[in-house]
């Protein structure tokens, strides 16, 4: 172990804040999203408050579709769109666009999931109340499935990290690409454990805040 | 009957089958007027369509065919913005409460409010006010997951009450409550309805709900209503299968054809069943009767309970001729006729069903029999004793405001000839 601080330290530091930059947007952006097509999702689904069979059924397939793509291979097919939007196909903005696309699908269904667990009596108690249907996804959908889906929002933070790792390799820097290049390319398995340390310490913290969160929103 | 505050007119919900499933007549062909200030009871089984029924009255449900009108509004082809303005004046209350487990109790007692715009002050005002006045105001800042059942259910009751509507409607409101809980959270829809003048229109499956509370009801099956009067008037008069079985549940008073073939073992004397009701049947009025006639009678059983504040019940009798020792019998009346003079003065004071004697037993008309509509004669007694059960039409069942608050016809083809009695009764 002969761990080289005084250049790896400098880099190290850079390849966090890399990472910090694909994860936090991707949350941000991803999470949002996710959340409004989960909703679109849920409130369209047969039998619920704007129920639409076509709207579900596009919805559904396109979640479908997409969530199932490995990562790596995501990427590279989302080129073409990356393109359009963003101007070019690699570089961390690039992957950043393919992140929040991937991340907004994942969210999405698990939104759905965690808002069909909601009792369906509390939302027609609304609708008895007089409540417009944007009312109630406001006060009585997000409120009453707080918890689970601060859960879900903690288990995308994983799901995202992982990608972070998967788009750093193919160029867009990070902690992932740190451990390769300067941990496992050079055979210094030190590098990568201290990086594996740092990501696991992260995700330790990110996990405690949510069960956290999700605890206080419960009410017990 | 001023203007019904609620009134359906054939009004009918078909779910549409899809696939393989058949399509649903929930509401089947319903005309029926709720009165304004009184408490409204729909009694039916489950799938007996009651609760498609009571959400076409707010719009949670739509009417496929026929009409709905509330309060002067007919709610057939509103649209949804404008449905939200009617539901905002209609309370609704649910058997498993319901509450917002995001909120506090206080909070959930606002969200009406909050829906119909009022201001953080007033909002704290009126819920403090509606927590009063369902008794758990020291429980304004719990959650609900506290709180018992029946707080659970006050709650709801505050939140229905909050916008000051003029109609609630409970749905199946005391069946997830314990007995006890039931009969206080009973008493206070009688409170709201009494001391607000909200009218109540209570779902329910439990006849000792109607029995408590309700001052008119309609009984429902397959989606139709096949019985619709005066509380007491349909409960001491069922003229319906669905409705005689409701009635057994709430007053054990008739033995079975078990209880009877043991009763006939024990008690080799002239078996018969007696109506008791405010009236005609008191209890003095058949004592008095027997005594007239030198008859023992002895009771072998029965119950007497009250439907609408009015006492209501059978009693079964042992009749035997007294012992011309014991007590000396009218003049011209043989000992062995004394029985059967009994019975037939009985007749003209109340309902009797005459079960015979162990050695010549008479079958039990009025046992509920699916596919009988009516029970048949069960010997001599004469035209007017046809189909007559205990409570039958043909008695006259004095006092009390019976036909009272009529609006209870209205044409509703579905309850011809139950409805028709109703009037002469």
């Amino acid at each position: 172990m002969n761990l080289d601080w005084d250049r790896l330290g400098p880099l190290l530091w850079q390849a966090g804040g890399e990472t910090a930059y694909m994860v936090l947007i991707t949350l941000v952006v991803g999470g949002f999203l996710g959340l409004l097509l989960g909703l679109g999702l849920y409130l369209t689904r047969p039998g619920n408050l704007l129920q639409n069979r076509a709207v579900f059924a596009v919805l559904n397939v396109a979640i479908n579709v997409v969530r199932p793509v490995p990562f790596l291979i995501f990427l590279v097919a989302l080129g073409p769109l990356t393109r359009a939007v963003v101007g070019r196909t690699i570089g961390i903005e690039a992957f950043t666009f393919a992140m929040c696309f991937m991340a907004t699908f994942v969210f999405a269904r698990l939104v759905e999931q965690n808002l069909v667990s909601i009792d369906p009596g509390v939302v027609e108690a609304a609708r008895a109340m007089g409540a417009s249907p944007l009312r109630i996804v406001r006060t009585v959908l997000v409120p009453e499935a707080l918890a689970p889906l601060i859960l879900g929002y903690t288990f995308l933070f994983v799901g995202v990290l992982d990608m972070s790792a998967i788009a750093g390799y193919l160029g867009a820097g990070g902690l992932g690409d740190f451990a390769i290049v300067h941990g496992y390319r050079q055979y210094d398995w030190a590098v990568t454990f201290v990086v594996v340390v740092i990501i696991v310490a992260v995700v330790q913290v990110v996990q405690l805040l949510g069960n956290y969160l999700a605890r206080r929103a419960l009410h017990r | 009957m001023s203007q019904p505050i609620i009134s359906f007119r054939d009004a009918s919900k078909i779910f549409p089958g899809r696939g393989r499933r058949a399509e649903v007549r929930a509401v089947d062909g319903v005309t029926l007027d709720v009165a304004e200030g009184e408490i409204f009871g729909v009694i039916g089984y489950s799938g007996a369509g009651k609760s498609t029924l009571v959400r076409l009255v707010n719009a949670l449900e739509k009417v496929t065919g026929g009409s709905v009108v509330v309060d002067g509004t007919d709610l057939t082809g509103l649209s949804e913005a404008r449905l939200r303005g009617v539901r905002a004046g209609i309370g609704m209350i649910f058997q498993q409460f319901n509450l917002l487990s995001s909120r506090t109790v206080a909070g959930n007692v606002a969200y009406p409010l909050e829906v119909a715009g009022w201001s953080r002050e007033k909002r704290r005002e009126r819920v403090r006010e509606l927590l009063d006045f369902v008794g758990i105001a020291d429980k304004a800042d719990v959650h609900p997951r506290q709180l018992s059942g029946g707080q659970k259910q006050r709650v709801g009751i505050a939140r229905a009450l909050a916008t000051n509507p003029r109609i609630l409607l409970a749905d199946e409101a005391t069946s997830a409550l314990d007995p006890e809980t039931t009969q206080d959270v009973l008493a206070l829809l009688r409170r709201v309805n009494r001391e607000l003048g909200i009218t109540v229109v209570v779902i329910t499956h439990e006849m000792d709900v109607v029995r408590a509370i309700c001052d008119r009801v309609a009984v429902m099956e397959h989606g139709k209503v096949v019985e619709l009067g005066d509380a007491y008037q349909v409960f001491s008069a069922p003229q319906h299968d669905v409705t005689r079985r409701f009635v057994s549940t709430a007053l054990k008073d008739r033995p079975s054809p078990e209880v009877l073939a043991r009763l006939r073992e024990r008690h080799p004397g002239r078996i018969v069943t007696v109506g008791v009701d405010e009236v005609a049947g008191s209890s003095a009025l058949i004592t008095r009767t027997l005594r007239e006639h030198g008859v023992d009678g002895t009771v072998v059983y029965g119950g007497i309970t009250e439907v609408a504040e009015r006492p209501y019940g059978s009693l079964t009798l042992e009749l035997v001729a007294a012992s011309p020792g014991v007590r000396p019998l009218p003049d011209g009346v043989a000992p062995a006729d004394g029985v059967d003079a009994a019975v037939a003065a009985l007749r003209r004071v109340t309902d009797v069903v005459d079960l015979g004697t162990a050695a010549d037993p008479h079958e039990d008309p009025s046992v509920v029999r699916r596919g009988v509509g009516q029970a048949p004669d069960d010997g001599p007694g004469g035209e007017e004793r046809r189909a007559r059960v205990i409570g039958g039409p043909a008695r006259q069942v004095g006092g009390g405001p019976f036909g009272g608050p009529s609006g209870m016809t209205g044409g509703n083809d579905l309850t011809t000839g139950i409805i028709d009695d109703g009037g002469k009764r």
